[in-house]
């Protein structure tokens, strides 16, 4: 019967999700798209004619294993190599493809980033919570290679709807001490006796369990509040061309003289 | 008015986290804070810090470890700045740690181009702060700068091509807006240099090559082209007197290490200490310890700075225990020898002239079939640091004794990115990792801390290990010492008598030098051995 159901979907050319993800699986996949297939596939997976792969259309591939077989192994004579991914490590490319759609929906495009520079840094007020390569506040995530890890559809998706989706590592906390002080900040990590956060007077500091009366970490609700109505689309699409541009910094000079 | 000014000032520069050049310079003023690879721009890795005492050192016991998940030698000494310690984890990655629980705020991972090349392990020695960015340079030749809050990187510059064989190991060292490395690599026929880049914004300020190139002075001493390819890096951080505007940098050894038939000449700056404007990088002198080097006798030692009655005056000096045997003291201010003594066996010089240039004994050099030399080419110390003792008025070294090579000859071509060095010197001991059995005896190498008096040249007493290290020396201002060994002890010595008060068993060869900070009124003192890092304070 599993048989049959897997057939009647790769008859409709659908790819069959074997596999559950995690958000880190997804994330590191994204990684090593970017890094190592997006040369010839585009980042949005559609540049081979004929494959779109942010929409399940492959050529050969019906299952998740197959797709792990030719990231493995290549396709003899075709442009497709074999890399050195090992099973699972081809698995988190496999999650990203599969999440590719939904980050790669987006209705803006044609933007242009001088422009969106412009409203980051003016309309939008973005700094007052972010940075990008040393400037701008703390408080929100820190932008600067934000292009590398998120998609168009994924960065306009955060502007216009910033609960949608909260990146573990951009949960916010909240704590109450027992003395009825209040403590901010970004979750950094955790532990069974303390809460490591970078806290709204951006220092570094590890709060005691302990001190605690009671503590949550954001996971549904953003700080960031809604650019829907705030943005025209133009600057929308402007905003979110210049986001997908930063890949980080910049790597300058270099001749031994 | 100008009170209110004052006070202003000083809130602006007791912001926390915000680490001024100023605080730098008097990073003693506040001694919970380890703000320098050495502690303070004087790099006598010397700590005021008095709560851990000879009398109670023995209640010393474990708070935590930080596992870092690399293979590579940990030989980072760590930043430690109000509350958060930052160390490297081998190659190239940051990591940002709670210092009272070693719990990790942050990693920031560095993926090193596969071009990188190094001669003796992909380590790094630490970090540099100011404001509130972090410095790193890299096996792959850059220079990173990096949000001390986050670890997110705000500009990286190529410092110098990693395919040529240029590396960065040691942590940079800030001077005023100023962010000054140098360049690894001598195994490899690189030039090395120094430079210093624009801590906002990573342009390059200035830059000082270790070897003079066509119409500077010094060129004349590299025969033909090899001064192209004749090494002089700089593996370990250098000193800085804020008196004097000077920057002082250990330079490395001429290339090929073993064969120098092609450099004829005394092959400046190699093997010798560089004292630079700090604004300019202009030379302002130099004094060259090992004059055309056949040995790969780099002088690879942090500079350390200090102030003492010489023959009864004030005489702001300089310490250097040298990988060629002997120990130095010089004037800091103009490069006048003022002593050198050996404090180990030595047999390819038969001592110092009274200018401090040593007397080469022609039948030790390399040979075809081999030549055996003391101090071997690891050197009887290396890049680890000593320490001096205000307190003591001591100097204190670790060395490696009775150690030797056989040093063979060979042919060397330049091929850029291969090795460059024209022999390959053999030792009964092994140069850059520890076994995990030993079974020498002590005529073939052993370590020892020695203790120095640098005003007579005495030495007051010493520590001897079964085998050797490579471990730096801390020394606090209550007269304690740490140390450790390749053997994986942990020790805790009496500053004034060597006697060993406390011990541990790290389980792991200690590669890096020991560092101490305070938090909550509890003192730590914090050392890293194998791959792991190891955090003491006393029993509660």
């Amino acid at each position: 019967m599993k048989r049959l159901l897997c057939l009647q979907l790769v008859a409709a050319g659908t790819l069959l999700a074997q596999h559950s993800f995690t958000q880190v699986d997804i994330e590191d996949g994204g990684r090593l798209f970017r890094a190592n297939c997006a040369v010839c596939h585009g980042a949005e997976g559609n540049q081979v004619p004929g494959i779109d792969l942010a929409h399940g259309k492959f050529r050969r591939a019906k299952t998740d294993e197959d797709i792990v077989a030719i990231m493995r192994n290549g396709i003899p004579g075709t442009a497709m190599p074999p890399t050195n991914f090992n099973d699972s490590v081809a698995l988190t490319v496999v999650a990203y493809l599969r999440t590719m759609a939904a980050a790669t929906a987006t209705t803006t495009s044609g933007g242009d980033p001088t422009r969106g520079k412009a409203i980051y840094e003016g309309k939008g007020n973005c700094v007052s919570c972010h940075r990008i390569r040393g400037t701008g506040s703390r408080s929100g995530p820190d932008l600067s290679d934000v292009g590398v890890y998120r998609l168009a559809g994924e960065l306009e998706r955060s502007i216009t709807e910033p609960d949608a989706e909260i990146l573990p590592q951009n949960r916010h906390f909240r704590g109450i001490t027992k003395d009825g002080a209040t403590i901010t900040g970004t979750l950094l990590n955790e532990d069974k006796y303390a809460i490591q956060i970078l806290d709204s007077k951006d220092r570094l500091v590890s709060v005691k369990r302990a001190s605690l009366k009671e503590f949550t970490f954001t996971t549904d609700k953003s700080t960031m509040p809604s650019y829907k109505d705030k943005l025209t689309h133009q600057e929308l699409s402007d905003l979110v061309s210049y986001l997908a541009s930063l890949n980080g910094v910049e790597v300058k000079g270099g001749e031994a003289r | 008015m100008r009170k209110l000014a004052l006070l202003l000032t000083l809130a602006a520069t007791l912001l926390p986290g915000q680490i001024t050049f100023d605080r730098i310079v008097n990073a003693n003023k506040e001694p919970q804070n380890w703000l320098t690879y050495s502690g303070t721009p004087l790099s006598q890795r010397h700590s005021l810090l008095t709560q851990i005492t000879p009398l109670n050192v023995k209640n010393l016991e474990l708070q935590w470890i930080f596992q870092s998940q690399s293979l590579e030698k940990f030989e980072a000494t760590p930043l430690v700045v109000d509350g958060v310690l930052y160390t490297v984890q081998a190659p190239n990655d940051v990591v940002a740690m709670d210092a009272e629980t070693g719990r990790i705020f942050w990693v920031s991972p560095y993926a090193p181009s596969p071009e990188a090349r190094v001669c003796c392990g992909r380590v790094n020695r630490g970090l540099a702060i100011l404001g509130d960015t972090l410095f790193m340079g890299t096996i792959d030749g850059h220079l990173i700068a990096l949000d001390a809050k986050t670890g997110h990187a705000i500009w990286n510059v190529t410092v110098a091509k990693a395919e040529a064989g240029y590396s960065i190991m040691h942590a940079p060292l800030v001077v005023k807006d100023k962010v000054i490395v140098g360049t690894a690599g001598g195994e490899y026929g690189i030039r090395g240099f120094l430079a210093a880049y624009d801590a906002k914004t990573g342009k390059e300020a200035w830059r000082f090559n270790t070897i003079p190139g066509p119409g500077e002075s010094g060129h004349e001493t590299w025969a033909g082209d090899s001064w192209m390819h004749g090494g002089a890096s700089v593996w370990v951080t250098g000193s800085y007197d804020p008196q004097l505007n000077l920057t002082y940098w250990g330079i490395g050894n001429p290339g090929p290490d073993w064969n120098s038939d092609t450099r004829e000449g005394a092959n400046l700056y190699s093997d010798s200490v560089v004292a630079l404007d700090a604004d300019t990088g202009k030379l302002k002198w130099y004094f060259q310890f090992s004059p055309h080097d056949d040995f790969d006798y780099d002088s690879v030692q942090v500079p350390v700075l200090a102030d003492m009655e010489w023959k009864g005056k004030i005489r702001r000096v300089m310490l250097w225990a040298n990988r060629n045997g002997f120990y130095y003291v010089l004037d800091r201010a103009t490069g006048e020898f003022l002593q050198g003594k050996p404090f180990a066996k030595v047999t390819w010089t038969t001592g110092l002239d009274d200018s401090g240039h040593p007397v080469r004994v022609v039948s030790a050099n390399p040979s075809r079939e081999g030549t055996l030399v003391y101090p071997g080419v690891q050197g009887a110390t290396n890049w680890f640091s000593p320490s001096y003792s205000p307190h003591t008025g001591l100097f204190y070294i670790n060395t490696w004794e009775n150690y030797s090579s056989v040093f063979n000859k060979l042919p060397g071509d330049f091929v850029e990115g291969r090795r460059y060095t024209g022999g390959a010197p053999r030792s009964p001991v092994p140069s850059l990792r520890a076994t995990q059995v030993i079974n020498r005896t002590e005529e073939e190498g052993y370590g020892v801390v020695r203790a120095y008096d640098p005003k007579t040249g005495m030495r007051k007493w010493e520590f001897k290990m079964a085998d050797v290290t490579g471990s730096g020396v801390l020394t606090t201002a209550s007269d304690l010492l740490f140390t450790g060994g390749r053997e994986g002890y942990f020790w805790a010595l009496d500053a004034r008598t060597g006697t060993e008060l406390w011990r541990t068993n790290l389980g792991g060869p200690v590669d890096s030098g020991p560092m101490t900070y305070s938090l909550n009124g509890r003192q730590y003192v914090s050392i890293s051995a194998g791959n792991s890092l190891f955090t003491f304070a006393l029993r509660q």
